[in-house]
């Protein structure tokens, strides 16, 4: 599988997990961006040498996971950009920071160690986090979130243009790749020769194509204005759900939940 | 370039969405202004068309490996600034969201350093003077190179200053600025080469698409030099005026306290502050960023460790329990 049809792959995947009818998937998208986003903002509030305590912060994704019956493994593959970018710049910590935290026999641990652990962790939780948010919610839902926070529906509509028209554009992408490999066996990538023509005749099909997509958008009676149907209500059950989660957050941000648990065995 | 969750710190993603959000109002503003309802299909399909591009792998001559387009240039050239900015910034929500590239909390700081300086800085202070007396192929190399590498290594450096004020780096600033602002030298550079090719194709094929060609820089209210001078009076103050007061003056929360106590630390004990005090060294878990002991730290870590282990554990439990009922039903 090459890399387009990968991402049209990946995001067909997401569509139908986000689609299926689970009761996370049915929770107001609103509710779930703002827990989302609460969530991300609390694991990396935490200090950088809080390892312990940010422990506390993989329950909601543990959590999550199972109650709306994904698979992890399936979400580990977006964790490799993050991951190298997260360890790119928290490895050199180790080096600049020498400061010995604690020592488990004749092993120092350093602060370095400890600030770069607590640097994946958060790395790792906030993918998961995002991740689980698209995987129970449409991009229709997220987009119909950002117009009940008053995001403009300008931008709004934008977005759900961009979001349509990606796999389109990444079939004709690829179809031109494939038809230029086969023309030039061997080679890695387009040759600077045909930038140009390469990227420009892809560039003026798809501009032609937002011609077409405009005129047909008129005569389905689009004046500059787009209305959206279907409202979903915030009802008890989700307003329950946001006050659960919420307080079950800022338990484990301030209240060494692990640590009291331990002490009651060790 | 684009940044993680992991690497802002809250207020430090609270700014650049405040910076970004700012630009982002002008920006529909000055759209909503045109009037012109054939541009947000445009602007979408062409988001697409950039997230289309980015997977197009170009060989770079006389090396073997192989670049790609990054968007904000290309699209500021086609769109105009505050079209641009605004598709850039659906295609960065898009990668976060379906692809984890840069993350939620952080594009802010993704749309402040790949959109904003690709297109409002690029366009506005690059592209536009350079071709204000028309288009040549000469003309479009330099500002699309130009433009790129410029935007670029203001993007990396933005970077670099946003991951130093979130505190997650040890990295001395003098190493991380020499570390990132070459990489996106030669990343710039590959950008606007690829940029350029595909301008000069379009001026070819269809001159009429390419934006801000022969008009004059007096048009509209963010030119050229009005740009040029709000930055400048913008540097002057916050560089000459404001950074005195930081300096001089205490912050506001010990001012307060100068003026009504007559110092800026105040000494208190018994009562409701012992009973807080109390509860801060008990839910402190490390105080001044260090343990609260030596000998305890480890004792304390293995509990924590422990502990984790239990409730992890015990969570997990409950799901599969969970999950064997419900397939029961």
């Amino acid at each position: 599988m090459n890399k387009f049809d990968r991402a049209i792959h990946e995001i067909q995947t997401m569509d139908s997990m986000a689609e299926r009818d689970q009761w996370v998937n049915r929770i107001h998208p609103l509710v779930k961006l703002f827990i989302t986003v609460f969530y991300i903002a609390t694991v990396v509030s935490f200090p950088r040498y809080a390892l312990t305590g940010l422990l506390g912060m993989c329950l909601y994704p543990i959590l999550l996971f199972s109650a709306a019956e994904l698979s992890f493994g399936e979400s580990l593959y977006r964790l490799r950009i993050v991951l190298l970018l997260v360890c790119a710049v928290g490895v050199w910590n180790p080096f600049f920071d020498r400061t010995v935290y604690a020592q488990i026999g004749s092993f120092a641990v350093t602060g370095g160690m400890v600030s770069m652990l607590t640097l994946m962790a958060k790395g790792i939780f906030t993918v998961l986090a995002a991740y689980l948010l698209i995987a129970t919610t449409t991009i229709e839902k997220i987009c119909y979130a950002l117009r009940l926070l008053h995001i403009p529906k300008l931008f709004v509509t934008q977005v759900l243009l961009i979001y349509r028209y990606i796999t389109v554009l990444l079939a004709e992408a690829e179809r031109m790749s494939q038809a230029y490999a086969l023309r030039a066996p061997g080679q890695k990538g387009i040759h600077h020769k045909v930038w140009g023509t390469f990227l420009g005749g892809l560039l003026l099909r798809s501009m032609d194509r937002a011609q077409e997509l405009y005129e047909s958008m008129c005569v389905r009676g689009y004046r500059g204005e787009f209305y959206y149907g279907n409202r979903q209500r915030v009802k008890a059950a989700d307003i329950a759900y946001l006050l659960l989660v919420a307080a079950g957050i800022l338990l484990f941000r301030f209240v060494p939940v692990f640590e009291v648990v331990g002490s009651l065995f060790v | 370039m684009h940044m993680a969750d992991a690497l802002v710190a809250p207020a430090v993603a609270a700014t650049m969405y405040l910076a970004s959000g700012t630009a982002g109002g002008y920006s529909i503003r000055r759209v909503r202004m045109e009037d012109d309802a054939k541009k947000i299909p445009l602007m979408g399909v062409m988001g697409a068309f950039v997230f289309a591009a980015q997977m197009i792998n170009f060989t770079i001559p006389g090396t073997g490996s192989s670049g790609h387009l990054c968007g904000g240039m290309l699209l500021s050239a086609l769109l105009g600034p505050c079209a641009g900015f605004l598709t850039m910034i659906g295609v960065l929500l898009i990668q976060c969201l379906l692809f984890a590239d840069g993350g939620l909390l952080a594009l802010g700081c993704n749309v402040w350093n790949m959109a904003f300086y690709g297109c409002f800085v690029g366009a506005l202070l690059i592209w536009r003077p350079i071709m204000k007396k028309g288009a040549t192929k000469g003309k479009i190399v330099l500002a699309s190179v130009l433009g790129s590498v410029l935007t670029l290594q203001l993007g990396a450096f933005s970077v670099t200053l946003e991951t130093l004020a979130s505190g997650i780096t040890e990295l001395p600033f003098g190493v991380f600025v020499a570390t990132m602002q070459p990489i996106h030298l030669a990343i710039g550079t590959v950008e606007g080469l690829i940029t350029a090719a595909v301008l000069v194709f379009v001026h070819e094929a269809r001159p009429e698409l390419l934006w801000g060609v022969g008009e004059t820089a007096s048009e509209g209210k963010l030119t050229f030099k009005n740009t040029l001078i709000v930055l400048a009076a913008g540097a002057a103050l916050i560089g000459g005026v404001l950074s005195l007061f930081a300096s001089a003056f205490p912050d506001g929360l010990e001012w307060s306290m100068e003026k009504v106590a007559g110092t800026t630390e105040l000494s208190s004990a018994g009562g409701v502050y012992d009973v807080l005090a109390a509860v801060q060294e008990k839910t402190a878990l490390l105080p001044d960023y260090a343990f609260k002991g030596s000998e305890s730290a480890a004792g304390t870590s293995f509990s924590g460790i422990v502990g984790a282990v239990i409730v992890i554990a015990v969570c997990v439990g409950c799901c599969q329990l969970f999950r064997f009922f419900k397939k029961q039903r």
